[in-house]
């Protein structure tokens, strides 16, 4: 009988690896737990003060789709159309892009000129598209269009829509507000009471009275009229607002107020940092490119549409990015850090 | 509504309104003068939108407001020759004319802030300036005399302008080609020369108008006007082509704006009623204009080109 080797020596060699490994994993652990004090979740960011917070474009583009963004203001806005643009470089990919259709008429035309040179992808860039959208998108069954700020798709087939739930960060940004006015006032610059700004005023609001503020609207009827913007912002300061917010690309005029009363500033839609390097407290930044990295794959997989998307804090699409050069006190960022936490498990409401 | 009647929120409120007034007036005065000598130019939001970029650009690149004033008036001018050309000597249909300027304008100033600019860039706003003595006059101080120097550039240029019309040799001849260039031809006025005179003159003011939105700003972004130079246009029809009603429409215009912002700002207007509240000031000043269509009359050769043949 031969002897067989003891299976002794091996399994001691086994369990020692074994151990190490799990050791490995609860260390990993540990460290994660540790390091998650320091590290701030995917949904908060701040810059470093002096830094440029623009999106960092990915090398490699994540679909070989051609894709093309209809937009109703300049690319570089810093805001609504800008966070489009943004999130598309930051997939990698080079549209085509005609922006500067505040006319809807002219819009259609380019969504319909898009479709009919066989993009694959039609981004159609504003709630005001949606009727033409209507018109334009059963024309072309083979392409698909993708269509925000909606939550519908109107009923077709080779629509996506997408939609902010701009309330939660307008939330956020309120409370910090409250936290750092001393007035009690706050000032607020909004186009018109619909969209994502309808949202972002709502939750804005309700997030500074929760925290004992009071905000002030004006809503001007245009979201590019930058004259009235900066007398509506000018009005607030005037009627004793001591901190400024506002949505659209006509902030710009209000932000220059803000700069030129020494007023924080809070932004939405973009980092606007730039305008106002010492004074912009936090902006609400679009992160579109969540959503689109999976219309991009439906698509891919053969399905046009008939999805409505939406940006939460939850899913990163909305990401609070608080400016690295405007020093708040620790206890109102961790504050608002909580509140993030509060919206994504649901115990705390915008009310919108 | 106690909060809005104080003093110091009627005073803002009034201040406000002339800030608000005042690319309006410089370029409806422009427009008065173009339209006294027979030449609509609808392309008056397409000149300020040519001339605010070039006023911004130049303002960004030399860190000088008084070269950004300049560039904006060049820039006018400029264009007055363009609009000189297709109008008086091809006598181009001057409503299509017009409407492809602003086209052009819109287009053109929006490529160029683009490659040359980019992102919207602050640059140093133009300062107030008080008057000595008139600064601190009770109420009409703060209201009237802490502008910018285009403000007070811009109230001055009324008298100068009804002056012009009414008082010189040229203001003579602008209104006589205006109302009859046969006539005034028959009398040795050049009809052509006169009215590219007149051209330039607003396309200038039109510039200027532009240069006083940017640099009272401080910053510029595609459409900055947003249509403000048709409302400039409408505001000659409500001046009944003088300057003085020209500038009453403009006040007008930008303080009714100016009280629904203030309004607004001190929450006496529902917010549910903020969108309509917007509105009040383009239909005041429509229906101020059909109180008033009645009773005015253009200049009689309004929008027809001469030809001796």
């Amino acid at each position: 009988m031969q002897p067989q080797s003891s299976p002794a020596p091996a399994m001691s060699t086994v369990r020692v690896v074994r151990n190490l490994v799990v050791l490995l994993v609860a260390l990993a652990f540990v460290a994660a737990a540790c390091g998650s004090d320091d590290e701030e979740a995917s949904n908060v960011a701040t810059s470093e003060c002096g830094t440029d917070s623009s999106f960092d474009e990915a090398t490699e583009p994540v679909t070989d789709l051609s894709v093309a963004i209809v937009a109703p203001s300049a690319s570089q806005d810093l805001a609504f159309t800008q966070s489009m643009v943004d999130a598309v470089a930051a997939l990698g990919i080079e549209p085509q892009i005609t922006d500067g259709t505040f006319q809807v008429e002219a819009a259609a035309e380019a969504i319909r000129g898009y479709a009919d040179s066989g993009v694959d992808v039609v981004i159609a860039h504003g709630t005001q598209f949606g009727g033409s959208l209507a018109e334009i998108a059963p024309d072309f069954p083979e392409t698909s269009f993708v269509w925000g700020t909606s939550s519908e798709t109107q009923g077709l087939d080779n629509v996506f829509a997408y939609t902010p739930a701009a309330d939660q960060g307008g939330y956020v940004m309120g409370t910090v507000a409250a936290a750092i006015s001393e007035s009690g006032t706050i000032g607020m610059v909004g186009p018109i009471d619909a969209g994502d700004a309808a949202l972002y005023v709502d939750g804005f609001v309700a997030g500074a009275e929760s925290a004992g503020a009071n905000v002030n609207v004006s809503f001007t009827g245009s979201f590019g009229d930058v004259p009235l913007a900066t007398e509506a912002a000018t009005a607030h300061v005037g009627a004793g607002a001591d901190v400024l917010t506002g949505t659209a690309q006509h902030v710009v005029g209000a932000i220059n107020v803000a700069s030129a009363n020494d007023i924080p500033w809070f932004g939405t839609q973009a980092n606007q940092e730039s305008l106002a390097p010492e004074l912009v407290v936090a902006s609400q930044v679009y992160h579109w490119e969540v959503v689109l990295a999976d219309i991009f794959d439906q698509v891919e997989a053969g399905t046009l549409g008939g999805e409505v998307y939406e940006l939460t804090l939850e899913n990163n699409g909305l990401v609070i990015e608080f400016n690295g050069c405007y020093e708040l006190a620790e206890d109102v960022k961790n504050g608002a850090l909580e509140t993030i936490d509060g919206i994504i498990d649901g115990s705390i409401s915008t009310g919108a | 509504m106690s909060d809005f009647f104080t003093l110091s929120v009627l005073v803002a409120t009034f201040a406000s309104g002339v800030r608000l007034a005042t690319p309006y007036l410089l370029a409806g005065l422009g427009e008065t003068v173009g339209q006294r000598s027979g030449v609509l130019n609808l392309g008056v939001d397409g000149v300020m939108l040519l001339s605010a970029f070039g006023a911004y650009w130049t303002s960004l690149e030399t860190g000088s407001l008084l070269l950004g004033v300049g560039a904006g008036l060049l820039v006018g001018l400029v264009m007055g020759v363009v609009y000189g050309i297709i109008t008086v000597i091809f006598q181009a249909e001057q409503g299509i004319s017009g409407i492809g300027i602003y086209l052009f304008g819109l287009g053109f100033s929006d490529l160029l802030f683009e490659e040359m600019v980019g992102t919207p860039t602050p640059i140093k706003s133009l300062p107030k300036y008080s008057i000595p003595g008139l600064s601190r006059l009770p109420i009409l101080g703060e209201a009237l005399f802490e502008h910018n120097l285009m403000t007070y550039a811009a109230f001055l240029l009324v008298p100068l302008v009804a002056l012009l019309l009414m008082k010189t040799t040229f203001g003579m001849n602008v209104r006589a080609v205006g109302e009859n260039p046969e006539a005034a031809d028959s009398l040795g006025v050049s009809v052509g020369l006169t009215r590219f005179a007149a051209i330039m003159v607003g396309n200038g003011m039109a510039g200027l108008a532009g240069a006083a939105l940017t640099l009272g700003l401080g910053i510029f972004q595609p459409n900055l006007t947003q249509g403000l130079g048709f409302i400039a246009v409408a505001l000659v029809y409500f001046g009944a082509w003088r300057a003085r009603g020209v500038m009453l429409g403009a006040l007008l215009y930008g303080i009714v704006a100016a009280v629904v912002l203030q309004l607004k700002a001190r929450e006496l207007i529902p917010l549910e009623a903020s969108d309509l509240a917007a509105m009040a000031p383009a239909v005041l000043t429509i229906v101020a204009l059909v109180v008033v269509a009645g009773r005015i009359e253009a200049p009689a050769a309004l929008t027809n080109p001469f030809s001796r043949h």
